[in-house]
């Protein structure tokens, strides 16, 4: 069995995801190839053959030509896996090269056993088990999933390809705008999903947080919502927090949510729905509605 | 300009789910349906782009039961000229492969410029239909857009990637553009208009004249998560359960005292 996997890079550095391809490929003992698009002085802790393009040449996003590529390695390894991230650049990819090559795709891998993936789906509430019916397929693993591998020296051979009219141009990066928050230190976090129901329960919440002396963070519906900004959405398109607690208040534990915050030391999930996914790594799970429980608990706190 | 917006129809989510008996997917009786929420921000800004060009006729597209009907008059309400039903009773048992080439076959021949769809879909999340499609159509595929503006010939992009960083792209036509949440501010339909959409155009067409590929992957069993290990679950009144995660918290945690 080998696999040919797609490295990562952006802004000038390589994706730690990247290492979670190679975690993925060792821990069930599959050989395994590199390809990335990167430049020269890249930092690269790798112990196999890793096929280069350069990124200063062909962009660090061009899906046409990274593509093309990729497909060049493929021929040579021809490899039974190509391993992407379930990211915003994997999914450019991934899927038309599985077209391009007639093989199974699959996507946001969270576990395998023999052959059979398992990934999520209903917003995490379930797992499928599901197996490619192509010999070969194209697979692409959530962040997170896998513990990370980097050791080695690499063995680099450069490619280049040629004469490809790319239909998507790159233009410019653009990075979020900085109001301040940074829950990357903070020692408690309380966060506020959706089902707190409307943008005036959050002062519930927030004085939760300013008894316990924590900050508030957020999950994604309720910042898309402008019940609070973008600063405090906790996920894989937010902050990636580790507090020593994690109050969730009405989130369900959507997998984007869980790979924000999967670090933290204690989690505690406030939730009506006793079989929301937030379960799955909740070490206290209060069945309540959030708006009637929280202002109890923060009088208590208060009085204590 | 020809557009199409490919909209599913999914159960809310909040919904209290139950395996099937075949363990193949959630058992489909008794849930309340709705919109994909990923669908809504493509479907608003297809008719955005719509009602900005002169001569632009924009397609909405489903998959589904009859049911689905529903979500393809509910777009109709907010604005697109004429609907698309493809009536397949198994939708749920085809795989993304499948759902793309039966989008694919209609499509072809019909040369849309632009074709919106999600993200995702809430339910299967695959995040697999709209690349395979582009994939089999061969036109562009972008995913991940969070804004996006027409101008002559391509389309000015920025695509959110992780961290909450975002890139600017430009894209030529045609386009498959799987759209992410936050896009816009989907409207509500007005009853005039929701009047008017029971006047346009709505073709059903069955499955089986589509659909003309065997699936790529197959589904083996769909289960529960298992709780964390060790867990605490606490129910009962709100009093009661208040002192005793305070108690826990000092217990476990260094920083509640
Ligand atoms: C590419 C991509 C990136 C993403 N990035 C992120 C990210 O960075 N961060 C993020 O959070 N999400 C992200 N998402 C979205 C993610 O998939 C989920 O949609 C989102 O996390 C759900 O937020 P939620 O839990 O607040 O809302 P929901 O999933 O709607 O959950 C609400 C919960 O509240 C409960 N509830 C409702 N009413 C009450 C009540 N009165 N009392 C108690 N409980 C109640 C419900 O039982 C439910 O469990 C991303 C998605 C994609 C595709
Ligand atoms: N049954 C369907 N009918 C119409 N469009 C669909 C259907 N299933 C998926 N799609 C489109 O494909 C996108 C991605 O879905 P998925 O690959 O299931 O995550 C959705 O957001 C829809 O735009």
């Amino acid at each position: 069995m080998k696999a040919l996997l797609i490295g990562e890079y952006k802004q000038g550095k390589l994706e730690e995801s990247t290492y979670e391809l190679v975690g993925f490929a060792k821990q069930f003992g599959i050989d395994n190839v590199m390809f990335l698009v990167a430049k020269d002085d890249v930092d690269l802790k790798y112990d196999s053959k890793v096929y280069i393009a350069d990124a200063d040449k062909y962009k660090e996003y061009n899906p046409d030509i990274h593509t093309k590529l990729i497909e060049e390695v493929a021929e040579k390894e021809n490899p039974d896996y190509i391993i992407f991230s379930h990211s915003s650049y994997g999914w450019d990819m991934a899927f038309r090269l599985a077209v391009k090559l007639k093989v199974a795709p699959i996507s946001e891998v969270i576990g395998y056993n023999e052959g059979t993936f398992v990934v999520p789906c209903c917003n995490s509430k379930f797992r499928r088990d599901v197996k490619p019916k192509t010999q070969k397929a194209v697979i692409t693993l959530q962040g997170g999933a896998f513990a990370p591998v980097s050791e080695g020296t690499p063995q680099i051979e450069k490619i280049d390809a040629e004469g490809i009219e790319p239909s998507v141009e790159f233009i410019d990066y653009e990075m979020p705008p900085k109001t301040g928050v940074d829950l990357t230190k903070a020692e408690i976090i309380v966060s506020v999903g959706r089902g707190v129901g409307k943008k005036e329960n959050i002062e519930l919440e927030k004085e939760l947080a300013q008894t316990l002396g924590a900050e508030i963070g957020a999950s994604r519906p309720v910042v898309d919502s402008e019940w609070l900004d973008q600063s405090y959405q906790v996920g894989t398109t937010g902050q990636t927090v580790a507090p020593k607690l994690y109050i969730a208040c009405g989130i369900s534990g959507a997998i984007q949510h869980l790979a924000g915050m999967k670090k933290s030391g204690f989690v505690v999930a406030i939730n009506k729905d006793k079989d929301a996914p937030i379960g799955e790594i909740a070490d206290v799970f209060v069945v309540a509605d959030v708006n009637e429980f929280v202002p109890i608990l923060t009088k208590k706190l208060k009085s204590a | 300009m020809k557009i199409l917006v490919c909209v599913k129809q999914v159960p809310d989510m909040e919904s209290k789910f139950k395996i099937d008996s075949s363990s193949k997917w959630y058992d489909q009786s008794d849930l309340v349906y709705k919109i994909n929420e990923y669908d809504e921000y493509a479907a608003e800004e297809a008719v955005r782009l719509k009602e900005k060009i002169s001569d632009a006729q924009l397609t909405v597209l489903s998959i589904g039961p009859e049911r689905v009907k529903d979500v393809i008059r509910k777009v109709l309400a907010m604005g697109a000229d004429r609907g698309v039903h493809i009536l397949d009773n198994e939708e749920y048992l085809k795989d993304p492969f499948q759902k793309a080439s039966i989008i694919a076959e209609y499509a072809k021949s019909e040369n849309f410029d632009v074709i919106f769809t999600g993200l995702q879909s809430q339910d299967r999340g695959s995040a697999q239909v709209a690349p395979l499609l582009a994939g089999m159509l061969d036109y562009a595929f972008v995913s991940t857009i969070v804004s996006f503006e027409y101008n002559e010939g391509y389309a000015a992009l920025e695509r959110e990637l992780e961290g909450g960083l975002r890139a600017k792209v430009k894209a030529k036509l045609p386009v498959v553009l799987a759209c992410q949440l936050g896009l816009n501010t989907p409207r509500y339909p007005t009853l005039p208009n929701i009047m008017k959409a029971k006047r346009k155009e709505l073709k059903t067409v069955n499955v089986d004249e589509l659909l003309k590929v065997e699936p790529l992957v197959e589904t083996e069993k769909v289960y529960f998560p298992e709780r964390k290990a060790g867990g605490i679950v606490l129910e009962g009144k709100a009093d009661e359960m208040a002192d005793e995660l305070i108690k826990i918290l000092k217990d476990k945690t260094q920083v509640v005292k």
